[in-house]
């Protein structure tokens, strides 16, 4: 945890005490929609189909029990009792007053919370890899980075007015838990031939309608130039990205046309104006940063105690949801524990509050005090001692969060879609509980083994279906909601979009696709654990396509 | 448009040269920028020489005239359109521009502390009410996170002042 001291909280109070003021103005009239619009924005307060909606940041995934009661309280008192958990490791509530906003954003300021820069074509919650600092195969915790590089870019008097929004992501391990490659922004720590630790730099992927993967354009960045590099990044694109076309406003859309190499140049250009400046970083500052989170003091335990293991033995339910949910911690006798919000039937993402007030309890009890959320809208309790597992399964079942299907086919990945948001087309939510109810079957699914799917419910992407193995995007024809699908997307470290497989399909008959499709995966795969995301790359979607389409 | 100067609303003592119209002789004038760079004999006049400088322009091309002018405005079309920012911050970082620098366009209340930390020294203000509550709404932050045009210390230089090297965590 990142632990505040008195020039963040100072910060956080005195960016209630401005919102405050702001609302006053838009209620009495002293602002018009149109100007209290981006200041809204930058608060993470969007108007919605139905009513304002607030975006609450989390940096970089990770929470304390006492901030995850504090969202649980946000969320009875000012809400209907549930918040809603993102892609970008974010939470949002969907049902809140305006007026009543900035009282909500008080009591979340008490621990430290706020919906600063969740929206607004400025830099937003910096995202990384929701096992950070408990991975065995991270080189170092990439939160100390996340954490230098919110701090510099929050309320940046140069950066909050930018052609658009701007989304930076850090990794520190061989495998991408963070899906650096979707990002505007992204930085990957790792060693260079001399091991030396420095950051290779991605600049221009996101989704959307115009997707595209970001292009490495310096592959070895040293540590104190972190923040530098990023101005100069930012500088670039704040003076030259494209501001006539809201569509055409991204830094993707820049470095495409400019071409990765020359933006590259620009870049450098800037950057060796400003790298021995005051941005330029040493070995103190990052020890400042560093020092300000604390690290759980774990006991000395052996791997695997023979009680844990017994358990599994006696119990195939829980050894069912072990195999499933938790994963191997840097720590001997610890596991990283998976908390699944897919249950079938629900909205992929959704807690309520008597939900997080108990998995808060249980964080205390179990996991340090601590909580993490990552991208694909689970959370996470990352430091669980393994003689522990046997009653954390039977109280997280208790609430409904020990669905074993993480990573399965019901893990999905949805947006809120045309329930909630202006912006979709077509529903997305019930296309997932559709999809996890005929999956219902756990034998099944676990015999279809990793398989991700994601949906999005307008061109947006928020629920990045580029990048699902299977991906369905809603789009309107006639009036009526119809899906296309796409295969073979992914976003770890080998990240690739999908190919769209044929013509959009109607909303009744998209679990029927998703079942075909799985049914073909079973006929094509070569052996039983070849994963459905290297069949498609070995067979390419052809076969998928004629399977899908022969009877429609 | 009341203009707002070190947090008073001031009378603005520049004329704008308009179009082709001949420049007044003997007060102090703010000319486009196409047209100072089309003339720039202009500098030798014998009163104070402004140039309204566009947003998409680079003020690098301004740099060999930076002693000569006594004010530059930039432009924010749309107060969205956040351009001048950067150009702000290289006139004042990069070229040491000393002078009055000046907000235009869509300048409202809640730009204004970014707008000062950025360099700007001057504010067209578009509203009456924006303008008479300039002070407050240029102090609503006490504590900043990054170093910027305006000199003041960032947290992270603060609290390395205040504990030198006093936390041990590995590190660089």
């Amino acid at each position: 945890m990142y632990i505040y001291d008195a020039f963040d909280r100072t910060l956080v109070a005195e960016r209630v005490a401005e919102f405050r003021d702001q609302v006053a103005r838009r209620l009495s009239g002293e602002l018009t929609e149109d100007e209290f619009k981006p200041l809204r924005l930058m608060n993470g307060v969007y108007l919605q189909l139905h009513a304002y909606m607030v975006r609450i940041s989390i940096p970089y995934g990770t929470l304390s029990s006492e901030q995850l009661r504090m969202l649980a309280h946000v969320a009875r008192r000012y809400d209907r009792g549930y918040g809603h958990f993102t892609t970008r490791q974010n939470i949002q509530f969907h049902w809140i007053k305006l007026a009543e906003m900035p009282d909500a954003l008080a009591d979340l300021a008490k621990v430290g919370m706020h919906g600063m820069q969740t929206s607004g074509n400025c830099v937003r919650n910096l995202t990384t890899d929701q096992w950070a600092g408990v991975a065995p195969d991270e080189i170092e915790d990439p939160r100390i980075y996340a954490e230098v590089i919110r701090q510099h870019v929050t309320l940046h008097p140069e950066f909050s007015f930018m052609p658009r929004k701007f989304k930076i992501a850090v990794g520190a391990s061989a495998h991408d838990r963070a899906a650096l490659r979707i990002h505007d922004l992204a930085l990957r720590l790792h060693r260079n031939g001399a091991g030396e630790l420095g950051f290779e730099v991605m600049v221009g992927g996101g989704l959307g309608r115009t997707p595209f993967l970001a292009k490495t354009i310096k592959p070895f960045l040293p540590k104190r130039d972190i923040l530098s590099y990023t101005e100069a990044v930012l500088r670039t694109y704040n003076q030259f990205g494209r501001r006539d076309n809201i569509y055409k406003a991204r830094i993707k859309i820049l470095v495409h046309e400019l071409g990765a190499e020359v933006f590259a140049r620009e870049v450098d250009t800037e950057w060796q104006s400003i790298k021995d400046g005051a941005l330029a970083l040493d070995s103190a500052a990052f020890a400042e940063i560093a020092g300000r989170f604390r690290y759980p003091d774990y006991a000395r335990l052996d791997d695997s105690p023979r009680s844990f293991a017994e358990a599994r033995r006696a119990d195939p339910a829980f050894d069912t949801w072990v195999a499933n949910s938790a994963a191997n911690h840097k720590t001997p006798g610890y596991s990283i524990v998976t908390l699944s919000l897919k249950p079938e039937g629900g909205t992929p993402g959704d807690a309520t509050a008597d939900q997080m007030d108990a998995i808060a309890d249980l964080a205390d009890r179990y996991s340090f005090g601590e909580i993490r959320v990552g991208h694909e809208q689970n959370l996470v309790l990352p430091h669980v001692a393994q003689r522990d597992l046997p009653e954390l399964w039977r109280k997280l079942d208790g609430i409904g969060v020990a669905t074993p299907n993480v990573n399965l086919i019901s893990d999905i990945i949805a947006c809120p879609g045309l329930d909630y948001c202006g912006l979709a087309n077509a529903r997305s939510i019930p296309i997932a509980q559709q999809i996890a109810t005929r999956f219902r079957d756990r034998n099944l699914a676990r015999d279809l083994g990793r398989l991700h799917i994601n949906i999005s419910g307008c061109i947006n992407a928020c629920g990045h279906h580029h990048v699902g193995h299977i991906g369905i995007l809603g789009v309107e024809k006639n009036g009526e909601e119809f899906y296309q699908i796409t295969l073979g997307g992914k976003a770890d470290e080998n990240a690739t979009l999908g190919t769209l497989i044929g013509p959009a399909v109607p909303f009744a008959q998209v679990a029927d696709v998703v079942e075909d499709i799985a049914a073909a995966y079973v006929e094509l795969r070569e052996r039983p654990d070849e994963l459905f995301i290297d069949t498609v790359k070995r067979t390419g979607v052809e076969p998928f396509r004629e399977r899908v389409y022969a009877t429609r | 448009m009341p203009l707002v100067k070190a947090g008073q609303i001031v009378e603005d003592r520049y004329v704008r040269a308009v179009d082709d119209a001949p420049i007044p002789e003997g007060v102090p004038v703010i000319v486009p920028g196409a047209r100072f760079l089309a003339d720039a004999e202009l500098v030798t006049r014998n009163a104070p020489i402004g140039v309204l400088w566009p947003n998409d322009k680079r003020v690098a091309e301004l740099e060999p005239w930076l002693e000569d002018l006594s004010l530059i405005a930039l432009v924010f079309p749309k107060f969205r359109d956040g351009r001048a920012y950067s150009q702000a911050r290289l006139l004042r970082e990069r070229y040491g521009y000393r002078c009055e620098l000046r907000a235009t366009g869509e300048v409202l209340r809640d730009q204004f502390q970014f707008l000062l930390r950025a360099g700007f020294d001057s504010f067209e203000v578009k509203k009456e009410a924006d303008a008479r509550a300039f002070a407050q709404a240029a102090s609503r932050f006490s504590v900043f996170y990054q170093p910027s045009a305006d000199g003041g210390v960032p947290a992270l230089r603060c609290r390395l002042q205040a504990a030198p090297a006093a936390r041990a965590h590995e590190a660089v």
